[in-house]
């Protein structure tokens, strides 16, 4: 029983930790248009932010400050908003499908001089042993599980609702505008290119946090974690779920991440010895065609995005107003 | 009447080095309607947009109530009274109406009393405040562009053929809305290819060509000029969309 309630803790720690990558995803690509094909740039600045200021030191190894974790974390989530910031600047003025490649590479340059700079990063094996928030106070690991996840579904409430507060706001009907045309929009006295920036920042930012909660979980991080898989399952993720809307982001997350452990699970339980050891490539293949299945059938994914809330419970009556819409 | 909005010698293009406009030359009086008519392709919706600051000016200038405008960002057009209704993609249809005007209205202090104003100019926009603005029919998507141009009370307003696609009764009310803005002392700059219609509300005419101004004159004299009306009043017809 306690088995199974710690798996399922467990499980639902590492989907509110990709549920909050969605998130930032969505302000990128769903509301902005900013097609991020370097998810895992972000969610990686983060987690490797947060390791080296908040983990334990190590003989011949640069970082292990030990900062407690808020302050870590805030690093790390400050390192992710750097990167993405220096990247928006380069890259912005790109459209979706160059953008894309773009910042794909900046995922792998990520990925490459995390395994290389050893002194940074630790190199191929990666960086160590972190010392969990609260982990000494609370002691029971089985509790500590439990209280982990409480934290990262705190967070994940916390920055949906911010988002959401954000889309609704007159900022976020700007961003939808300039992700429709932006030629139109600035003649109407908007600045696409600080719009597209500041979403892009935000959106790496909160992409970071998600890293950072990564990290603080499995007290580990390695260029593994860096792999491209991460930014297709994020993607799939949002595109199941419904690009534009918050709800069908987090529950895209829970879905495809319940389905990536299923499937691992399932190929491990009742495949034949020989096709285990393909596991991966199968779930791979898995992904790709959900992604494709999903365009072709229901582009617009399971929670399509809606008309905003504010403005459909206004009257429809002439000259009616309601003072609230703005 | 003084002239509110002059260019003088204006080059502008797309592409270095190859101008669309070549030496154009146009003033607009304060409070008159003034329409630009000519062929398609010769440059009208390229000189209204190297106006507002969509496209690069290689040499001349536009002088707004005496300072200089040449090359403004499209974005400080809003601050300097100016507004610009584009020939096409003029509003953002995944948006609702009441957003498309909230987009603008953003900037204006007495915001909610501009809304119930627009809303009583145009009430089919404000039956339909909370659908997507791209469930509007073209006569509508033109009323709301030229709502939302409205919106923040401009000095000038500069409209590319905002009667394009509509019915011919939609298309008059459409500009006699234009003509009774330069009552309310609007100064407009009007893109036309309804020329007859156009040239019955304007005050002044300018023909432009092959990037070129090519004849201009009091409304009037331009309707009523033989050459004028045999290209473009019918018998030999210039472009027809
Ligand atoms: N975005 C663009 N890039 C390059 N050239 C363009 C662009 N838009 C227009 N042109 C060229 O500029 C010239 C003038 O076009 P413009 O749109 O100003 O004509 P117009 O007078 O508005 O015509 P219409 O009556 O068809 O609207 C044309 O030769 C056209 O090919
Ligand atoms: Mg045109």
């Amino acid at each position: 029983m306690i088995g199974l309630i710690s798996y399922l803790a467990f499980f639902a720690t590492m989907a509110g930790i990709l549920a909050i990558v969605v998130l930032g995803l969505n302000l990128q690509w769903g509301y902005t248009g900013l097609f991020n094909g370097g998810v895992v740039a972000f969610f990686g600045a983060g987690a490797y932010g947060t390791m080296i200021l908040g983990g334990r030191p190590e003989p011949g190894q640069f970082g292990g400050f030990e900062w407690p974790f808020l302050f870590a974390l805030a690093g790390g989530v400050l390192l992710a908003g750097a990167i993405a910031w220096i990247v928006g600047i380069l890259t912005l003025r790109l459209r979706h499908d160059y953008l894309a490649i773009a910042t794909f590479g900046v995922a792998v340059a990520f990925e490459s001089i995390a395994r290389n700079a050893e002194w940074l990063t630790g190199g191929a094996k990666g960086l160590r042993g972190f010392p969990r928030p609260l982990e000494a106070a609370i002691g029971n690991t089985f509790v500590y599980g439990l209280c982990f996840l409480a934290m990262v579904m705190a967070v994940l409430a916390a920055v949906y609702w911010a988002l959401q507060r954000l889309v609704q706001s007159p900022y976020g009907r700007a961003l939808r505008a300039i992700r429709e045309d932006e030629v139109a929009a600035r003649s109407l006295g908007k600045n696409p290119t600080r719009l597209r920036l500041q979403s892009f920042v935000i959106g790496s930012m909160i992409m970071g946090v998600a890293g950072g909660l990564y990290v603080a979980f499995y007290a580990f991080v390695s260029p593994q974690d860096l792999a491209p898989i991460l930014t297709f399952q994020v993607w799939a993720m949002l595109i199941v779920g419904g690009a534009g809307n918050n709800r069908g982001a987090v529950l895209g997350a829970f879905l495809i991440w319940g389905a990536w452990t299923g499937s691992g699970f399932a190929l491990s339980k009742f495949a034949p010895a020989a096709m285990q050891l393909y596991t991966g490539p199968i779930q791979y293949i898995l992904i790709g065609t959900v992604i494709v299945v999903m365009l072709l059938w229901r582009p617009q994914g399971l929670l399509p995005e809606r008309i905003t809330q504010r403005f459909t419970k206004t009257a429809s009556k002439v000259g009616t107003t309601s003072k609230g819409a703005f | 009447m003084t002239a509110l909005l002059t260019i003088a010698a204006l080059e502008a293009g797309y592409v270095r080095d190859l101008p669309i406009l070549r030496q154009v030359n146009l003033s607009v009086m304060r409070a008159s309607l003034t329409v630009i008519i000519g062929p398609n392709g010769a440059g009208k919706s390229t000189l209204i947009k190297a106006i507002a600051g969509l496209v690069p000016v290689s040499a001349g200038t536009v002088t707004l109530d005496g300072a200089d405008i040449t090359g403004i960002r499209p974005d400080q057009m809003g601050a300097l009274g100016l507004a610009y209704v584009p020939q096409t993609d003029n509003i953002f249809r995944h948006l609702t109406i009441r957003e498309n005007l909230a987009l603008v209205l953003r900037r204006v202090p007495d915001r909610t009393t501009r809304l119930d104003e627009l809303y009583a100019l145009f009430p089919p926009l404000a039956a339909k405040q909370a659908d997507r603005a791209g469930s509007l029919s073209g006569g509508q998507r033109q009323m709301l562009a030229v709502a939302m141009a409205l919106s923040g009370r401009p000095r000038v307003m500069l409209m590319d053929e905002p009667s394009a696609g509509l019915s011919p009764k939609i298309a008059a009310e459409v500009l006699d809305l234009t003509r009774s803005l330069t009552a309310q002392g609007v100064t407009v700059l009007l893109v036309e290819q309804n020329v007859k219609q156009a040239l019955r509300v304007a005050d002044h005419c300018y023909i432009l060509a092959e990037g070129r101004n090519q004849l201009d004159g009091p409304a009037a004299a331009i309707l009523s000029d033989p050459m004028v009306a045999e290209i473009y009043l019918g018998g030999k017809r210039v472009g027809a969309a």
